[in-house]
């Protein structure tokens, strides 16, 4: 019962805050919204025992990509973007795909509910010790796709160096 | 419900533990500013605040006071909500973050399996604090001092980070309480197998904490106050809390990992248990030198004052060596005498803190970023994969310990010796394009 209630309570956090990211007219607050909602997500991979996801969660996108947002974001001319039209006049069309697309969404989990809650549940302590099994899966299982996502990665920041800098 | 059941109540020392950091850390806080007042003036040869109570032991209270009836400015054209808001969330997060730092192996909230990673992550979240309240003054100066300070927070992060990897290698785990158990089996603090990353961690964490000589943030000078050149009453105030507080967080983590947490020092030598006596030593000593400066103090409110303090140390000098000498108080030695020398620990890394401060002048801001990534940084991979090769050494083909993880550091020496010397020449050559493209001109 406990776990329901702290799940929906982050969920709606969630799912509020992404509104607001998007319908706030100052990026300073949508970006103070974008951090709200990928907390509360951490917020929901702690109820759900994945402590190393929670974790890393904060440390990599609220701890180090969204402060890069906000860092960029200061030295934008922010006055410029609070006067210009937010909204496409379109907007309608999106607002249909959404709402289509979540309707989807709700029939394939009303579909699937019995196939859902007919696995078995894990048992107690199966995610323990967290971060041993992510490296585990990281550095043993999956060795090779984990090492040619990280040469991409370098390849990528090498890239973005190279371009950034006019005279090396 | 029974005193027993209460005592054996599994909340109860978190509880306790929560309640102290919420209610007893502005105090603390404010009692390190005093002590860096009173160590700056030791260091200048000035007595420092005397005036508020028995040698100005009373001052951090004035000022709390102070600070809490003060006018409360917002500036005109501030972003309301978030010039409010902004304070806490530094303070939060440098609150949260001790959460998971266990005083002594009894005093703490919990033990989590990711412990370190939280304390590292969470503490890393009152940048927001910085950036959001220095953005939303709405004055140039704020801004110039959180955008510096969110760039020094993350370079310097960066070698905090790999250094303390380092432990976490020897550790084999992330959990706090584990590491400083795991230095205890192997009967070395942390510091000796990596003096170097203890290095690195300590230049990082007084970079990170914005303390002289890296407080560019606030250098007077430049940026009046940096992000907090807007800020007045309890807010400035909040913000001071949180900056103490995340003081006494990177101690807590250089005394988890470097420092051995809340082991006495030779723990596993039991030839010099006699150092058992040693808190309550030093507690008898404080009290003895209160009692010996009471009568001398002007006032008769700080006589009796002073008698008071002193008494109080008494107290605890008692409180210490119950345990030791009387058998039937044994279980609650490891609790007390574990959080005794781990506050004894953070004071000395803190004072360690104060110590640089008063001793060099501030850097300058290019300085600072290339000491932050042409030097520390490779000098804390380097340190790394020096400490994984040590330990491949160690346990793979069964060298040494004091060869290999000499060797190591050796190493790890002439590569920070080697990046000085190329430093040092790439320095000369840009002085010198700089002089001929003016020429030039």
């Amino acid at each position: 019962m406990l776990d329901l209630v702290i799940f929906y309570f982050f969920a709606a956090l969630a799912v509020g805050a992404a509104v607001m990211v998007v319908t706030r007219q100052n990026v300073v607050h949508s970006a103070i919204f974008l951090a709200t909602a990928l907390l509360a997500t951490a917020g929901i991979f702690l109820s759900l025992h994945a402590e190393f996801l929670f974790i890393v969660q904060i440390i990599l996108y609220t701890g180090g990509i969204l402060v890069l947002y906000v860092f960029v974001i200061m030295l934008v001319n922010l006055d410029l973007a609070l006067h210009q039209v937010q909204f496409n006049r379109r907007w309608y069309v999106a607002l249909l795909l959404t709402v289509v697309l979540g309707a989807e969404a709700f029939a394939a989990i009303a579909v699937s509910r019995q196939s859902l809650y007919a696995l078995p549940p894990a048992p107690a302590q199966a995610l323990d010790p967290n971060t041993e099994q992510v490296a585990w899966g990281l550095f043993h299982t999956y060795v090779l796709p984990f090492e040619i996502a990280s040469v991409l990665l370098l390849v990528a920041m090498i890239g973005g160096v190279i371009m950034a800098k006019k005279r090396i | 419900m029974d005193l027993n059941a209460i005592l054996t109540w599994p909340y109860l020392v978190p509880l306790i533990c929560a309640a102290s950091i919420v209610l007893v850390l502005p105090l603390v806080a404010g009692y390190i500013v005093l002590v860096e007042r009173k160590v700056m003036a030791d260091m200048q040869v000035r007595l420092g605040p005397m005036r508020v109570g028995p040698h100005g032991l009373l001052q951090p209270i004035a000022d709390a006071l102070k600070l809490l009836i003060k006018e409360d400015i917002i500036p005109e054209n501030a972003d309301r909500w978030i010039f409010w808001g902004a304070p806490l969330i530094s303070v939060t997060a440098a609150m949260l973050s001790l959460s998971a730092v266990p005083i002594g192996p009894v005093f703490l909230i919990a033990d989590l399996n990711i412990g370190l990673l939280f304390i590292l992550g969470v503490s890393a979240l009152g940048i927001f604090g910085i950036v959001l309240g220095g953005w939303a003054s709405n004055s140039h100066y704020s801004l110039l001092g959180a955008l510096r300070s969110a760039a020094q927070l993350v370079s310097y992060e960066t070698s905090a980070g790999i250094a303390v990897v380092g432990t976490v290698l020897l550790a084999g785990t992330l959990s706090t309480t584990a590491i400083v158990q795991k230095q205890a089996t192997d009967g070395v603090w942390f510091i000796f197998a990596a003096p170097i990353g203890f290095f690195i961690y300590l230049v990082a964490s007084i970079a990170e904490t914005n303390r002289a000589p890296f407080d560019m943030p606030e250098a007077e000078s430049e940026l009046v106050a940096g992000y907090m050149t807007e800020y007045s009453g309890f807010r400035w105030a909040l913000y001071f809390l949180a900056e103490y507080t995340n003081m006494i967080v990177v101690s807590s983590i250089a005394t988890i990992l470097f420092l051995g947490g809340g082991l006495r020092p030779f723990s596993g030598t039991s030839a010099l248990d006699f150092l058992d006596y040693f808190p309550a030593a030093m507690m008898l000593g404080i009290a003895g030198y209160c009692f010996y400066r009471a009568p001398k103090q002007p006032v008769a409110v700080q006589k009796g004052f002073m008698a008071v303090v002193g008494l109080l140390c008494g107290g605890l000098a008692l409180l210490l060596a119950g345990p030791v000498a009387v058998p039937a108080l044994a279980a609650i030695k490891p609790g007390l005498h574990g959080g005794f020398w781990f506050l004894l620990k953070v004071s000395a890394y803190i004072y360690v803190f104060m110590w640089l401060r008063f001793t060099f002048p501030r850097y300058r801001f290019d300085q600072l970023m290339q000491l932050g990534w042409k030097f520390l940084l490779p000098v804390a991979l380097a340190n790394l994969v020096g400490i994984a090769v040590a330990l491949a050494l160690h346990r793979g083909l069964g060298w040494n310990v004091v060869l290999s993880f000499g060797l190591t550091t050796l190493l790890t020496v002439a590569v920070a010796g080697f990046l000085v010397w190329v430093g040092e020449g790439r320095e000369v050559t840009k002085i010198g394009e700089e002089e001929e493209t003016a020429a030039n001109a």
